[in-house]
């Protein structure tokens, strides 16, 4: 039993330290000292500490707190990376900013500047929609291969990026607009266009649907995507005579597209981007495989 | 009719939940009014018929020492079973939680996805595991300690059943959608202030229970218990101060703004950490490793310079939290050196815990619940460096917002906040449901294994996530340009989020071992199985 004030002297058997005296539910508590290395830890951290707080803004004041003697501040230093960062970028982005884009893809230096620079953008403001690869996917164009439905040189892709497609705030961007032969064509007429569409890329296709398909597609549908079936960059009608599909593969797809067909949306870029940018993201669209 | 009033009460409680349903300013809040009344109702009935729960009553059971036991233990009991339970819930949901990281095609929508099963699962592990063994500890710890019965009588009831209706208010919102986005803090204003009743129930009960005691001192254990009570209420209150738009509604707004309530959240925050989970549990572990180990704790000095030191300094740490953000560098500052001075009055609980052992070291080979104790002291130690590690202002711009946060918590709570609990509920158990031993060692013991495993796994995986993230975020090429995506970056966290999953599953399926055993120990069985090598052999020191 635990004494009252702790008179009773009660030492502990196997360490042979003597406890305080006090037992709660068989409980006791040895009176060792607190080991040295702790002790001085504790008061090598508290000096440390009061010594931070002397180099860097720590104590508030009356109207502010200590700026510290080292005169740290993170805005400012944000603010200074902000500005060395923007400095070391600078030189190159006037050159971009003055240069016409046939000089930049031709000048090595300055179209790995653009190329990186264009990379950063697209993962930030592109990749939602064509991937983080620009391998695209059903609706939204893939941008390393050859086919492309606005044109393919640089200033091409620059156009489209700039001003975007189908886009009702910029009075330059592409648009064309495909009718839906729903209204026009039989259900039975559809299909065998479809057949036909498909029939010019080799792969497997109901044959018997193919002789009358040609002849409504040379009576509909060639005035814009040509008596090949090849496609007007001009009017921004895709090429159909490629297995390469933007907005679905296989005989159901095409139909259904040219019953209702699907118009999709990109905004211009050069408003919200600015010039440097756009230019830096079409040299690095051109550069990915299919640029002309 | 003994319960009549309580029982009355219920009724009443219900009614007005009811009339809170029809009259309910929006469906949320009327939604969450019905499920108030069947709780309620629920209560009610049972209290009506005396449905008696006590599953320790075996038929042919003799009830021969504990009978005329002066201590009130009826209600750790409910405590015990309600940790175990809410723990497999809360390991449960956080396995699920994990593997939606992994794969979002698990976020079924809109009860069941990320947003609302992870302030579930966090509130799950942290209040209703966490909660539930404190609370359970503090009243099995402060009457033993004391050699005084629970002050207040029923209030010990009240303020189990009251917690347990707070948890389920609390969660069955959060499905609903209801949350005021303070992180830890996420229930509605009404639910806060029934949290705030009950707990100061607790309080009432635990300091009434030391100020009635019949020992000249307070043991160590319940001067951490009573800081944890004390400064959690300080903080509940202070951090959920809200006007509510109706008192029929469920949205609230704070009564902090901007900055000053990023400020209050993190101290509020980090405080949680400190007192909930540092101090409560350090209560717990002042009691149950020298009574496991048979052993005086190591050093009285020491225990009562660490306790100050650490109630002092914790307190102001909170604004590490925010480094890099809107936060003045002046607080960011003394957040950071208050974290790096807490260093040595946290490891102080380390040291005390781990020399208790010292005279009894071979018990960490022969008894797994003392292996338990001393592996969630060591998870304790290695946690409570790294936090002040991971405060250091770079450090921090490195480990900020980045999946090593998440290990260094889980590192903290699963071996440190786990292990302890589960080590305390296989001490008790047997005590209070008077089984000579638990059903079986072995089974400990696997369960030991299976935890630890799964911390590691958890912990290992996350730092090289948390590393791998932070570096890929602040990747530049030659030019100055940033080089990964933000979506880069989480997908490449893919294969570590499933490894992390495995790990918590392991911890989940040594908690499901730990639910079976303290099922057939309280149920009366004992498993026919060969001791631990050593275990009989060692003689108990002499006393």
């Amino acid at each position: 039993m635990a004494d009252k004030h702790g008179a009773e002297k009660h030492i502990d058997e196997i360490s042979g330290v003597e406890t305080t005296g006090h037992e709660w539910d068989g409980i006791r508590e040895l009176n060792n000292p607190m080991p040295r290395w702790w002790v001085w830890t504790f008061y090598a951290t508290i000096v440390w500490a009061l010594g931070y707080t002397i180099a860097y803004p720590a104590w508030p004041m009356l109207s502010e707190a200590t700026r510290g003697v080292l005169g740290y501040s993170s805005r400012a230093n944000v603010a200074q990376d902000l500005q060395v960062a923007k400095a070391a970028q600078t030189v190159y982005l006037d050159r971009i900013a003055a240069a016409p884009l046939a000089d930049i893809v031709a000048d090595p230096e300055l179209a790995q500047f653009a190329i990186s620079g264009g990379a950063s953008a697209f993962k930030v403001n592109c990749a939602q929609c064509h991937g983080s690869g620009a391998a695209g996917s059903a609706g939204f164009p893939n941008l390393n291969d050859d086919d492309w439905v606005w044109g393919g040189s640089i200033d091409e892709i620059y156009t489209t990026i700039a001003h975007g497609i189908r886009f009702e705030g910029d009075a330059d961007t592409h648009v064309s607009e495909m009718p839906a032969f729903g209204d026009m064509l039989q259900p039975e007429e559809i299909r065998q266009v479809a057949a036909y569409v498909v029939s010019l890329t080799g792969t497997p296709h109901d044959a018997s649907l193919v002789e009358p398909g040609k002849q409504l597609f040379a009576d509909n549908c060639a005035s814009c995507h040509g008596e090949d079936a090849k496609g007007n960059r001009e009017m921004g009608a895709p090429n159909l005579a490629d297995a390469i599909w933007l907005k679905g593969e296989g005989e159901e797809a095409i139909a259904n597209q040219v019953r209702a067909p699907k118009h999709g949306v990109m905004p211009a870029w050069l408003p919200r981007l600015g010039e440097p940018t756009v230019k830096q993201l079409a040299v690095f669209v051109h550069s990915l495989g299919g640029g002309e | 009719m003994k319960y009549g009033l309580e029982t009355g009460l219920l009724a009443v409680g219900a009614f007005l939940a009811l009339l809170g349903a029809a009259f309910a300013h929006d469906n949320q809040f009327q939604a969450h009014m019905w499920v108030l009344f069947f709780v309620l109702l629920a209560g009610t009935v049972v209290m009506i018929r005396r449905v008696s729960f006590a599953p320790y009553r075996v038929p042919g059971d003799s009830l021969p020492k504990g009978a005329a036991s002066p201590y009130f233990d009826e209600v750790v009991k409910y405590g015990v079973i309600a940790t175990v339970f809410w723990g497999v819930v809360g390991f449960l949901v956080g396995v699920v939680v994990a593997l939606q990281l992994a794969f979002p095609d698990l976020n079924i929508e809109p009860w069941f996805n990320f947003g609302r099963m992870r302030p579930l699962h966090t509130s799950a592990v942290i209040f209703a595991f966490g909660g539930n063994a404190l609370i359970a500890t503090a009243f099995y710890v402060v009457q033993r300690t004391s050699r005084a019965r629970l002050f207040g009588g029923d209030l010990g009831w009240f303020v189990f059943w009251g917690y347990q209706l707070f948890i389920v208010m609390a969660a069955t919102g959060y499905l609903l959608g209801i949350t005021q986005a303070r992180e830890y803090a996420e229930p509605e204003w009404y639910v806060d202030l029934w949290l705030t009743v009950v707990w100061v129930a607790f309080l009432v009960a635990f300091l009434g229970t030391i100020l009635t005691r019949k020992e000249p001192h307070i043991y160590v254990a319940n001067w951490f218990f009573l800081s944890f009570i004390v400064t959690i209420a300080m903080l509940h209150i202070v951090n959920n101060l809200a006007v509510p738009v109706s008192f029929l509604g469920v949205k609230s707004y704070s009564a902090f703004s901007g900055v000053q309530d990023a400020l209050t959240q993190w101290w509020y925050g980090h405080n949680a950490v400190g007192f909930f989970l540092t101090a409560g549990f350090l209560g717990m572990m002042y009691y149950f490793i020298p009574k496991q180990v048979n052993r005086p704790v190591y050093s009285y000095r020491l225990s009562i310079i660490h306790f100050w030191a650490l109630i002092f300094l914790y307190i102001w740490a909170g604004p590490h939290h925010l480094h890099y953000t809107a936060l003045p560098d002046w607080a960011q500052t003394l957040g950071m050196v208050f974290s790096i001075m807490l260093w040595m009055p946290s490891w102080g609980g380390m040291i005390n815990g781990l020399m208790t052992l010292s005279g009894a070291w071979d018990k960490v080979r022969t008894d797994p619940i003392v292996r338990m104790m001393v592996m969630a002291v060591a998870f304790y130690g290695m946690a409570t460096f790294e936090g002040p590690m991971m405060s250091i202002r770079a450090v921090n711009s490195l480990s900020h917002y980045t999946d090593w946060t998440i290990g260094h918590v889980h590192s903290g709570a699963l071996g440190w906040n786990g292990l302890i609990t589960f080590g305390a509920i296989y001490y008790m158990v047997p005590k209070l449901w008077n089984r000579e031993r638990l059903y079986s060692i072995r089974m400990v013991n696997w369960h030991f294994w299976l935890a630890t495993l799964g911390i590691v796994v958890y912990a290992a995986v996350m730092w090289v996530a948390g590393i791998q993230q932070g570096l890929m975020w602040r990747e530049y090429d030659e030019q100055g340009f940033l080089v990964y995506s933000f979506a880069e970056t989480v997908a490449a966290m893919f294969p570590y989020y499933v490894l992390r999953a495995v790990g918590g599953g392991l911890f989940l399926a040594g908690a499901l071992i730990m639910a079976f055993n303290v099922t057939m120990t309280i149920l009366g069985y004992q498993r026919d199985e060969e001791a631990i090598p050593g275990s009989s052999a060692v003689a108990q020191p002499a006393e």
